[in-house]
């Protein structure tokens, strides 16, 4: 008894937790914080939760290079963890950025906002780097619980009520579908630690076959798809991103989505190498169907927000085809794609908050007709947001489709290759409207457009410098993505 | 005599869980969910594992259940509750049939038998069930544990904001 407490104690190494225990201490501290600040006063949360995250990210970054394996190997803390630990800080600051204005000209100024954002980035931290079942789960718990709540922030609005519940529910019942899917993997190898059951699986081949191991890898992965919103599992997405405030589905569709990617890509990698050829021609037709559905669907749509929804449905395809590469440029692309996608997906939903008016939201086509020069400098930097989403050089959005595909192609996989520059051609028509709108329709009414605070403007000019950056040198990036993957 | 046991009481949770389903009144549909959960917590005993039993009585029928009555009375569902619940029903039937089918299935040709590990119930009866379970908490999956009181924290906090009148 002493010797197994003794031996779990030297294995704890709080180092592998330092970031998310940097970031938890923030969130809580803010939570004491925002109970002392008069009501409505949201500008110090802003603050502290920004410092918040810059600490964290020198936590996480002078962590590259030097992995950390802690509490008897539930949590490791590599170059893996750390790019997408980057990434969610990206996200969770230019969420922030972007929401301080926007919740109080919505009438919604509640200090509990900035905590809940802080403690959905601590969760997708922990899913990044778990290597064990149940930290890879409970990541996944903080983060949806936290995510739920803010998708129902705006209590008075009935979208946002529909958004919150429907999230909730839906959620829920993917969580109970990846727990049963934890269950019978355990029951079946024995273990949650996930190279344990990898290795076990490898020296089992009888196993490989077995139906529970294979009912087992289908509810957990269930479980992920539906995170990641890839069809079939996409049904939640349109309504719970329209829903929800504007921000929160930023967040959404960058942050938590590449925390799914994180522990879906590590759990079939460490767990289920064994059967790779197996899951790979499932992610292909899920792949392709993610990417059609998404970008036909999308063309459809008035409301941008929405449209926005489904595009990040195809882009989840896109994603999706480099984990069916399963190779070095096919893996080391999700991770690139994800920083890229980041920054051009917030960016384009931080214009799009500034694109609204008083109290109420201004997201239909129609009403961003003139938008481009009634606001130059805003339509200049929808339009280079635009254009990453479509993958146009020099952009972002280019350099990490250009890489999914290569890894595609060498993977063997052209027709997927094939598909899915056929797919991005689509989404062409679906941008390119939005920017018809913008420029070639005249505004309908003078109506006063919101004034434009400093913080959004940082969140925009974050997300314009990560897209030009990551589209004119993509390589400096791709290789530190190189070495994050396993 | 065991084999003998475990059927009557799954015989037992079988039928108290089609009262859950197909019960009108929803108090009649909970106290039904209360006798499932009890049968549950017998399978537990049966498993040799008292302490998950015992938390299944504690948590399951006694802290949810009386949230689920409570939820129940408060709301006060009427007749137009319990039509709406009919909807898309054949398919629901339909879905559990075919999962039902499945399990079945896998169950007969699946080796369920996967890796054994070192508690056995020898273990298990001579350590003690709640001794092995806190030992295993607090060191194999100590980081797991922690999170999860983050989890309730983020859980308290959610719910005070959604729910109370002035933030």
């Amino acid at each position: 008894m002493e010797n197994l407490v003794q031996t779990a104690l030297n294995n704890v190494n709080m180092w592998a937790i330092m970031p998310s225990i940097i970031l938890v201490c923030f969130a809580m501290g803010l939570l004491l914080i925002n109970a002392f600040l008069p009501r409505g006063a949201t500008k110090p949360a802003m603050w502290i939760s920004l410092i918040g995250l810059a600490v964290t990210a020198f936590s996480v970054i002078s962590g590259w290079g030097s992995p950390q394996y802690g509490f008897s190997d539930a949590v490791a803390l590599d170059n893996f963890a750390t790019f997408f630990n980057v990434t969610f800080l990206i996200a969770a600051a230019m969420t922030i950025l972007m929401s301080d204005d926007y919740i109080r000209r919505e009438g919604y100024p509640i200090g509990e906002y900035y905590p809940l954002i802080l403690f959905t980035t601590a969760g997708a931290m922990w899913m990044a780097s778990g290597t064990d079942m149940m930290t890879i789960f409970l990541g996944l718990e903080v983060m949806s619980i936290s995510l739920y709540v803010l998708a129902g922030f705006f209590r008075g609005d009935v979208r946002s009520n529909e958004a919150g519940l429907k999230y909730f529910l839906l959620g829920a019942f993917s969580t109970g579908f990846l727990l049963y899917g934890i269950a019978l993997i355990y029951g079946v190898t024995g273990s949650t630690r996930l190279s344990e059951i990898g290795v076990f699986l490898n020296a089992h081949p009888s196993l490989l076959s077995n139906p529970m191991t294979l009912a087992g890898i289908m509810l957990l992965s269930i479980g992920f798809l539906f995170k990641i919103a890839a069809a079939p599992f996409h049904m939640w997405t349109p309504d719970v991103y329209e829903g929800a405030p504007t921000p929160i589905t930023a967040f959404m569709s960058a942050g938590p989505k590449a925390a799914a990617f994180a522990a879906f890509l590590r759990i079939m990698e460490y767990c289920f190498f064994s059967l790779k050829p197996e899951w790979t021609a499932v992610l292909w037709a899920l792949a392709v169907l993610t990417m059609i559905i998404g970008n036909v669907i999308a063309i459809s749509q008035t409301n941008v927000k929405r449209m926005l929804a489904y595009s990040s449905i195809a882009h989840a395809g896109y994603a999706l085809v480099g984990m069916v590469a399963a190779n070095e440029i096919g893996y080391s692309a999700i991770l690139f794609y994800m920083l890229a996608y980041t920054f051009m997906n917030i960016g384009a939903f931080a214009i799009l908050v500034l694109a609204g008016k008083k109290g109420e939201e201004n997201l239909t086509l129609e009403g961003l007709s003139g938008f481009g020069y009634k606001r130059p400098l805003l339509g200049v930097a929808f339009t280079i947001c635009l254009f990453s989403l479509m993958g146009i050089p020099p952009t972002a959005g280019f350099a990490g489709k250009f890489y999914i595909f290569a890894g595609a192609v060498k993977a063997g996989y052209i027709w997927l290759a094939i598909i899915g520059v056929l797919n991005s051609a689509v989404s062409l028509y679906y941008y390119l409207r939005v920017m018809v709108y913008m420029y070639f329709r005249e505004a309908e009414e003078d109506y006063s457009w919101v004034k434009v605070p400093v913080s959004v403007v940082v969140s925009i000019v974050i997300a314009l410098v990560g897209i030009f950056y990551l589209g004119i040198i993509p390589g400096a990036v791709m290789d530190l993505a190189r070495l994050a993957i396993f | 005599m065991e084999t003998i046991f475990f059927y009557i009481i799954a015989l037992v949770a079988l039928g108290s869980g089609l009262i859950v389903v197909l019960c009108k009144s929803p108090v009649n549909s909970a106290l039904g969910l209360v006798n499932t959960f009890f049968c549950l917590a017998v399978f537990y005993v049966m498993l040799y594992a008292p302490f998950m039993a015992a938390v299944q009585i504690m948590v399951y029928a006694g802290a949810i259940m009386v949230l689920i009555l409570f939820v129940i009375m408060l709301l006060n569902l009427g007749t137009e509750a319990r039509k709406r619940y009919t909807h898309g029903v054949v398919w629901a039937a339909l879905a559990s049939l075919l999962s039902l089918v499945t399990f079945l299935v896998f169950i007969k040709k699946g080796q369920i038998t996967g890796a054994a590990g070192d508690i056995t119930k020898d273990v298990v009866m001579s350590v003690g069930h709640t001794e092995l379970i806190g030992k295993t908490m607090f060191t194999e999956f100590l980081l797991p544990f922690e999170i999860a009181s983050i989890l309730l924290l983020v859980a308290i906090v959610g719910a005070v904001v959604l729910a109370k009148k002035e933030v």
